[in-house]
């Protein structure tokens, strides 16, 4: 059994940057929590067996080093929320307690 | 509907390219038909008339002028919104994207444009792909053709539904857990997602990589196999693309329709077709099969007990990739910013923006994968997940030893009322019992609408799985059930699909 | 920013009394590729902000990353100079952690399978000795992009208002090489960080694989720092330093972490893992970001690019065309030119060894060619203000000028001007020769012809000569070079007027 509880969501949320708001830690840790008991099955499945992470059948493909044209800069900054100089305007990196 | 709106696509092309027709007529007709009853459906999210007008008329012009791009050329198809187009938004449904104009298309859209299509515009979905009811869309579920009150199925909900009202011949769906069977199942159309590797990626929105597959809607199963031919095919800008031809599709769909099925091994399989289905769906996939049986297929039941892992696999596998895809919406270089007032760091910006951007499944996904991939849960959870893959690869392996294809009920319940699950993620996810083992094994199937169910009269899909790289398969079996059903019930089931009701208000 | 007040650091010799040193060096260089590592974009340093971006590299939705072969290679060149094994099958994995730099929010990388693995350097040290570096692992991932921070005073990232992004660097590739924990350095433990970068950096410019510029950052280190006390097995907890951007500052920022570590130990207290930041005018280290203390970067298959299996037989071809370490390769050819260190440190110093070494292959003796490097090619790399090896004149050209002199075809003087004019861009040293008509009259009969007409045009002199002052010869030799305008050999024209006079004329 699993036991999300609502600290357990405010830090998956903190990872995944999500600023969820206090009635979803409950909504979420009752919900994950039924979620993570069915999906939990898959432990009865023996060690011995491989994993798969790619089902095609496939190794080695690789693209010759030939330069292609990338995007004119206008439209590589058209869909950004603010830009100056040039370049994607981003907040400040570090918090304030930072 | 007009009668340009209930032509297959075959026969529009044909009208078209013997100029019988204009496609800026069909295309018109198309738009008009659009204009008429999406306000009742919702499956479009963005339509430009005049672009696809335009693009109409250019195929005309070539088409005077004695060239013909392609057997699809001058017919209308509309494109999931999950799919990159550069003239057009591409929205995934999600706030976080809205208005959202990708500088280039994805590859199936350039194939589209290559071939002489007409893109008409985007369809819903549940955001991100992520749903089986199109509840999930930022922008209001898309209602079923069938019944306004229920759901389209999802997450190529809008697509399904406008090719099930006429609004569009074709469309492009995509196929993650059962995305385009079950809303083709759900609205009486043929929905097929091809052998993984067999249609570029590129350009459609991840939600979860190593499952995700575009595929085709239509309301034949040529017309689904034609649209499949001009998408599909090796792409070196998508490196997990098979370097191989496409199987012949169009070719088998034909095939199966002229002739019968003698010889073909089909497989029931035991753990998608028993009790856990609806009586109705039961019913009429019963019914289905013996039509198979009919038509000279040899019908054996098979055994593929690893299957009952698929569901928690996926809701491991799928949700861990999705964590890792949809980080990249974060307010800094496209898309939806909220807060950024001066007092708030990045992290504080990606965080509000994220929390106000994404509706409540795609957290739930996301906050799940997250789990699954964290240090103290991987072994138990996402790595264990891909050990269930090995296991349904290999139930599949030894089925396709004795079976050509496999068939089962798509999904075991009709389309169900709007609302009923939207409270309950579980019940939700259980829905994509039959789908989700394709996908984790990354071979073919399709749906076929396999008439209605006696419960409610509600549209049922036959589920046609095969082998990878052997898609052909599926629709000679589909092709041939096809023509045996409209046969023997005297009309085209693509016929019987009721007009949509036009609701009185639109919430 | 931290709390912790520095101690005054301790020196490395009052540190190793107390304490066992353990150093972990990551350096990450990026490989001078002509695209980016999944995409077609140029990889190139110095462009115009944001013009060398796509939608991969701007990880645009829907976008898929497309592996660069020429990545593969360097990574497994870089792998085998280091004596690592190249994996059988590796595969990408994704590194996920949200950055603004990092335009997906994770960073393609390698996990639990690089590419290659288990190898060491050898690395010369300043006595002459050498010190193992075992090597753990190397591996492929792609670089972020570059932040300005904008509205502090520093321009640094403490105090900044907003930051501006240019991803023209993100998804350049990157190989990351980490070392096993360097352990039993003591007080020699900065010298011999030097000297693996330094090594590393010397192996890997031999390769040609990456240009291998800290000042540009096309190598990066960080040093990791933790003290053991005396006699124990169990390592300290350590500090990772960033922004190590030269050979001297890994040097320093080693052994200011050792005194550092010291102080806070010895006074009592205790060392935060965490990341620091190096100062190069004081020499000093600075908290930067602490390390978040559920660092998880939920590492899973990067789901979009399939293993990569490199061939047995691929990686042999590669292996068999390594180049010589560049250290093991001055010391044979001190050996084989008879050297003395000086010399040797004035080729190496010039930028001249590997262009001497190149034109003795060619065929030229190693003085020739030495002298030719250092004195003539240098002054005129001087007067034009390039490198040496950027001169238009290869290697080749030079030993083909120097065989020109020994056969007799060119003087000293003449192979000067015909170097000059394969500079001017004229030609090969032959092209050069005839286009100029440069070579040196050795017809005998032309030259006796000369000599005679000089004897008799000074009588006087050619009656010293014969009276045997053949100081004398030298204004008739003179006379004869003027007049072939100094076309001939001038001591064939000296033997001449010997023979001439001799001979009675």
């Amino acid at each position: 059994m699993s036991d999300i509880t609502r600290s357990d969501v405010a830090h998956l949320a903190r990872l995944a940057r999500l600023a969820v708001t206090d009635d979803e830690l409950d909504v979420f840790s009752g919900q994950l929590d039924a979620i993570l008991d069915t999906v939990g099955r898959v432990s009865d499945i023996p060690d011995d067996v491989p994993p798969t992470s790619h089902v095609v059948p496939l190794t080695n493909v690789l693209r010759p080093d030939e330069p292609a044209p990338s995007l004119p800069r206008e439209a590589a900054l058209a869909g950004a929320p603010d830009a100056e100089e040039g370049r994607f305007r981003v907040p400040r990196i570090l918090g304030e307690s930072q | 509907m007009t009668e340009l709106t209930r032509l297959s696509a075959v026969e529009i092309a044909r009208r078209v390219q013997a100029r019988e027709i204009t496609s800026a007529e069909v295309t018109r007709a198309h738009l008009d038909r659009i204009e008429a009853v999406d306000p009742s459906l919702n499956a479009f999210l963005h339509v430009d008339r005049d672009v696809a007008l335009a693009a109409a008329t250019a195929v005309d012009d070539e088409i005077a002028a004695g060239t013909v791009r392609g057997p699809l050329a001058g017919v209308p198809v509309a494109i999931k919104d999950n799919i990159a187009t550069r003239d057009m938004p591409t929205s995934c449904a999600s706030r976080i994207l809205e208005g959202w104009r990708p500088p280039y298309d994805a590859t199936v859209v350039r194939k589209l444009r290559e071939a002489g299509l007409v893109p008409l515009g985007k369809t819903n979905l549940d955001e991100f792909a992520m749903g089986g009811s199109n509840e999930n869309s930022a922008f209001g579920p898309v209602r079923n053709p069938w019944d306004a009150g229920r759901v389209s199925g999802g997450s190529s909900g809008g697509s399904a539904a406008a090719t099930a009202a006429g609004e569009t011949p074709l469309a492009l769906g995509s196929d993650t857990g059962g995305s385009i069977r079950q809303p083709g199942a759900f609205t009486g159309i043929v929905g097929v997602k091809p052998t993984y590797g067999t249609v570029s990626r590129f350009g459609l929105v991840a939600f979860s990589s190593s499952l995700d597959q575009i595929g085709t809607f239509g309301r034949s199963v040529l017309d689904a196999a034609l649209l499949h031919e001009v998408i599909g095919g090796h792409d070196p800008a998508d490196q997990t693309s098979i370097d191989a031809p496409l199987p012949p599709v169009v070719e088998a769909a034909l095939a199966g329709a002229r002739g019968d099925l003698a010889g073909v091994r089909v497989g029931v399989v035991r753990e998608l077709s028993g009790e856990g289905n609806r009586p109705g769906v039961l019913t009429a996939f019963t019914d289905a099969v013996r039509v198979l049986t009919d038509l000279g297929a040899d019908v054996v039941e098979v055994d593929c007990p690893s299957f009952t892992y698929a569901v928690p696999a996926y809701y491991l596998i799928a949700p861990s990739e999705a964590s890792s895809n949809l980080a990249r919406f974060d307010a800094m270089r496209y898309g939806l910013r909220v807060g950024d007032d001066g007092t708030h760091s990045t992290d504080e910006v990606m965080s509000l923006t994220r929390e106000a951007g994404f509706g409540p499944e795609v957290k739930r996904r996301i906050m799940i994968g997250t789990h699954a991939l964290s240090a103290g849960a991987y072994d138990a959870l996402y790595g264990r997940a891909q050990k269930a893959r090995t296991l349904i690869v290999r139930d599949f392996a030894a089925a396709f030893e004795h079976c050509d294809v496999l068939v089962s009920p798509t999904v075991p319940v009709t389309a169900f009322p709007i609302g009923e699950r939207v409270d309950d993620p579980v019940a939700m996810y259980l829905a994509d019992l039959c789908t989700i083992p394709t996908n984790l094994a990354g071979n073919a199937a399709l749906s076929v609408p396999c008439g209605v169910s006696v419960d409610d009269g509600l549209p049922v899909g036959l589920q046609i799985m095969a082998p990878a790289l052997a898609d052909d398969r599926a629709y000679r079996v589909a092709a041939a059930y096809e023509l045996a059903r409209d046969t023997s019930s005297g009309t085209p089931f693509a016929d019987t699909i009721p007009e949509p009701a036009v609701l009185e208000t639109t919430s | 920013m931290t709390s912790t007040v520095d101690a005054a650091p301790y020196t490395v010799e009052e540190v190793c009394e107390h304490f066992d040193p353990v150093m972990g060096l990551e350096v990450h260089v990026e490989l001078n590729t002509a695209t980016k590592m999944f995409c077609g974009c140029r990889n190139e340093f110095g462009a115009e902000p944001n013009t060398h971006v796509c939608p991969v590299c701007l990880g645009l939705p829907g976008s898929l990353p497309r592996l660069n072969a020429r990545a593969v290679e360097g990574a497994v060149k870089i792998g085998l100079a280091l004596n690592c094994q190249v994996r059988e099958r590796s595969g990408f994995a994704r590194k996920n952690y949200f950055y603004p730099d990092m335009p997906k929010n994770f960073q393609i990388s390698q996990y639990d399978d690089p590419i290659v693995f288990d190898g060491h350097l050898d690395v010369p040290l300043d006595d002459g000795s050498t010190w193992r570096v075992e090597i753990e692992r190397a591996h492929m991932e792609e670089d972020t992009g570059k932040s300005l921070h904008m509205g502090g005073a520093t321009g640094r990232i403490h105090g900044a208002s907003y930051s501006l992004l240019d991803y023209n660097r993100a998804g350049v590739p990157l190989i990351e090489i980490v070392t096993r924990p360097i352990l039993g350095a003591g007080t020699r433990a900065p010298e011999i960080a030097r000297a693996y970068v330094s090594a590393l950096r010397d192996v890997i410019q031999g390769l040609g694989v990456s240009d291998v510029r800290m000042d540009q950052g096309s190598m990066r280190c960080d040093a990791n720092v933790s003290l053991m006390p005396k006699g124990s097995t169990r390592f300290g907890t350590r500090t990772e330093t960033k922004n190590v951007n030269s050979l001297r500052s890994v040097e320093r920022a080693v052994r200011y972490e050792m005194g550092r570590h010291a102080g806070v130990l010895l006074s009592g207290g205790t060392i935060t893992q965490e990341t620091r930041h190096f100062d190069e005018q004081s020499g000093t280290t600075s908290a930067g970001r602490p390390k978040e203390t559920f660092a998880d970067y939920r590492f899973f298959p990067e789901p979009d690019l399939v293993p990569i299996e490199p061939s047995a037989a691929w990686v042999e071809e590669l292996r068999a065309g390594l180049p010589e370490r560049p250290w093991e390769r001055r010391a044979r050819i001190q050996t084989e030119w008879g050297l003395s260190d000086e010399e040797l440190r004035d080729l190496v110093n010039a930028g001249a060894l590997d262009l001497v070494a190149d034109t003795v292959e060619a065929g030229a003796p190693a003085e020739s060619a030495r002298s030719w490097w250092v004195s003539y090619l240098t002054q005129q790399a001087n007067a034009a203000g390039v490198e040496l090896a950027d001169l238009a004149v290869t290697p080749a050209d030079v030993a083909r000028v120097i065989a020109l002199v020994a056969e007799g075809t060119l003087t000293n003087k003449l192979a000067r001007q015909v170097v000059d004019g394969v500079l001017a861009g004229e030609g090969t040293p032959d092209e050069v020769v005839a286009g100029r008509g440069l070579a040196v009259v050795s017809d005998d009969s032309a030259l006796t012809a000369a000599v005679d007409e000089a004897l008799a045009a000074q009588p006087a002199i050619a009656e010293k000569i014969r009276a045997g002052k053949t100081k004398a010869a030298g204004a008739i030799v003179g006379a004869v070079m003027k007049a072939t305008r100094g076309q001939a050999d001038a001591s064939r024209v000296q033997s001449l007027v010997l023979e001439r006079v001799a001979a009675g004329s």
